[in-house]
């Protein structure tokens, strides 16, 4: 069962509708064919013009679809011989975070990124994609190896944020994400970091400073969720539509911004409708970015990375 | 990111309150309730008598605490295009620029100076709380960028005050953007081989704690000060857990190996004047000879 957002109500009717028909077809009649192909039709142009035009609302509830690409999906369809590595080798495994070494188009890197998880078991063993200081600390041992054995660094970002629990904070959560963000700024090797769904703030950018960032087309880059800010400026969160608009945390005005160097277009009606292709989109603009990147030696690069973060003092790019 | 907490927010509204009052004589400690005679409490530098707590401190006021005979230089920053988003709650982020800077009489949340600490170089980039709740956005990050380069071409130590809710929201991603690079800012200090020392100001919270603020050669704090990622309320609505009474105090955070040392303000400058001796006499013992 396909899960719909409250904007793709038409669109869910429609299929129903299609769905219904399916079953009739059984009977033998030839104009069920027919009214499948019109409907179908009227579906694609229904969400083409749904999807050309999503508001920064909107984009929030498709960056936080359930069905969205996950890391591991990723991992799966775009890397070969991956190895996942575990632990921060302080405390423990933060199943938040999934790191490892791949072979990305034949070449050797170091792959990572923060998963939701995908059934409600996987989704509370990933903390909902929400890391731990531990995660963080892992990115952090993760690229630091990189570096050292010349891997590129690919990162996938997807999470609502760091976790915000006690014992996070009892272990140096903003220390973690500080030196986690040090460690992309440090890196002697290429590091293309890729938003896929939600870029939640400091849980984001710990892993998302790299050479260059690509976005997907209606994934979310913030500051603060569009509640939380709702929360504190409106001071209440059911502005959250106004927040997200007031934001600017859309991949077009990323781009505008300078924030990021490209946009990674979504299949129609978004990435969940067809992952596969969307994640096949990704690959080829991250194997882009990386091609670009591949002549610079390591003073270029740390010097490519600190230019482009350095520039963000007026105005944006 | 996180934002200050409910706990926090009454407070700090009320510590702001008394400050835009300048005709008041009599200040109401806000911890204690007693009353202090304000050029008493001025010259504790916004300290309690009574029970020694801090009340915040504006940069002038702690550049002429810490640095020697009160005597420092200001370092200007370059005004920026202010409002790139375009931002607008229930008023525009520009106004809210303008009223701030009024009341204030500064540009923004943050300044920096440079002086002698015990003899010694250094560089102070402290935080405004009064301005916008000391909240980081471009021009906060120009300024650790801005103090950072004078370290560099003085040879002197940075020392960094942060007192913050946090991010500028009204600045968007371009706040979080500050994350990188303040952090960008203290690599430069490390690079030169200078010392970096972060002193932890009440409340240091939400994004710039996973920036600079935690990435000192030293982390000092200031007794009481709430120091954390994610605020005292938004953790309890998480997890539903009782948190103790003490919670992200600079205390408790001493206790997690979170911060060196918890120095009130009297100690502040011979305790600095102390750490740059043994990190910088070595130094300029190689450059003598």
């Amino acid at each position: 069962m396909r899960h719909f957002l409250d904007f793709e109500k038409p669109i869910a009717a429609l299929e129903g509708k299609v769905e219904e028909l399916r079953h009739m077809s059984s009977d033998g009649s030839i104009n069920i064919a027919d009214e499948i192909g019109k409907l179908q039709t009227r579906i694609d142009r229904e969400l083409k013009q749904t999807y050309e035009k999503l508001g920064p609302w909107e984009k929030v509830q498709v960056a936080r679809h359930p069905e969205r690409p996950r890391v591991s999906a990723i991992i799966g369809q775009l890397f070969e011989d991956f190895t996942p590595l575990a632990g921060d080798r302080n405390y423990a495994e933060d199943y938040a975070v999934i790191g490892g070494m791949a072979r990305f188009r034949g070449q050797a890197v170091m792959v990572m990124g923060t998963e939701k998880g995908s059934s409600t078991e996987e989704r509370i063993k990933r903390n909902f994609g929400m890391a731990r200081p531990e995660g963080y600390r892992k990115a952090s041992r993760l690229m630091e190896l990189a570096g050292r054995f010349g891997l590129p660094v690919l990162s996938f970002v997807d999470t609502a944020g760091a976790y915000p629990g006690r014992g996070a904070e009892e272990r140096g959560q903003a220390e973690a994400i500080a030196t986690a963000i040090r460690a992309c700024l440090r890196l002697p090797t290429p590091m293309v970091a890729s938003i896929i769904g939600e870029g939640g703030s400091g849980g984001a950018i710990a892993l998302a400073t790299g050479n260059r960032v690509v976005m997907f087309e209606h994934a979310i880059y913030s500051v603060i969720s569009p509640e939380g800010c709702a929360s504190i400026l409106w001071r209440s969160s059911d502005h959250a539509k106004e927040a997200a608009e007031a934001l600017r945390i859309t991949s077009d005005h990323m781009k505008e911004l300078g924030v990021i160097d490209a946009i990674v277009p979504e299949p129609l009606g978004g990435a969940h409708r067809d992952q596969t292709a969307a994640i096949a989109s990704l690959g080829d603009a991250c194997f882009a970015q990386l091609r670009d990147l591949q002549d610079m030696d390591r003073d270029a690069l740390i010097a490519d990375r600190a230019d482009k973060y350095l520039a963000m003092g007026d105005g944006g790019g | 990111m996180n934002w200050i907490t409910n706990a926090v927010l009454p407070k700090i509204k009320a510590l702001v309150t008394a400050n835009d009052v300048p005709d008041n004589l009599w200040i109401k400690c806000k911890a204690c309730g007693q009353m202090i005679f304000h050029r008493e409490f001025e010259q504790a530098n916004n300290c309690c008598s009574t029970c020694g707590h801090h009340a915040p401190l504006p940069p002038e006021a702690r550049f002429a605490m810490i640095f020697d005979d009160a005597s420092f230089e200001t370092v200007e920053l370059a005004a920026i295009d202010d409002d790139p988003l375009k931002f607008r709650d229930s008023r525009r982020y520009a106004d809210r620029l303008k009223d701030s800077r009024s009341k204030t009489g500064v540009k923004d949340a943050i300044a920096v100076a440079h002086g002698l600490i015990g003899g010694r170089k250094a560089v102070i980039a402290a935080f405004d709380f009064r301005f916008m709740g000391g909240s980081m956005g471009r021009m906060v990050g120009n300024g650790i960028i801005a103090a950072a380069e004078a370290a560099v071409a003085h040879d002197a130590a940075l020392i960094t005050i942060p007192s913050t809710g946090g991010a500028r929201m009204q600045e968007g991603v371009l706040s979080l953007m500050q994350l990188p690079r303040t952090i960008l800012a203290v690599e430069k200090v490390r690079a030169a081989g200078l010392p970096h020392i972060v002193l932890l100001a009440h409340p240091t919270t939400g994004g710039v704690t996973a920036s600079f603020a935690m990435l000192g050669d030293l982390q000092i704090a200031e007794p009481g000060a709430i120091i954390g990622f994610a605020g005292r309320r938004v953790i309890e609505e998480t997890v539903r857990e009782k948190l103790p009474d003490d919670f992200q105090t600079a205390e408790y955070l001493q206790d997690h190996g979170m911060v060196d040392a918890v120095i009130p303000r009297a100690e502040q400058p011979s305790y600095i004047g102390r750490i740059l001796g043994f990190l910088m006499d070595q130094r300029e013992a190689t450059r003598a000879a």
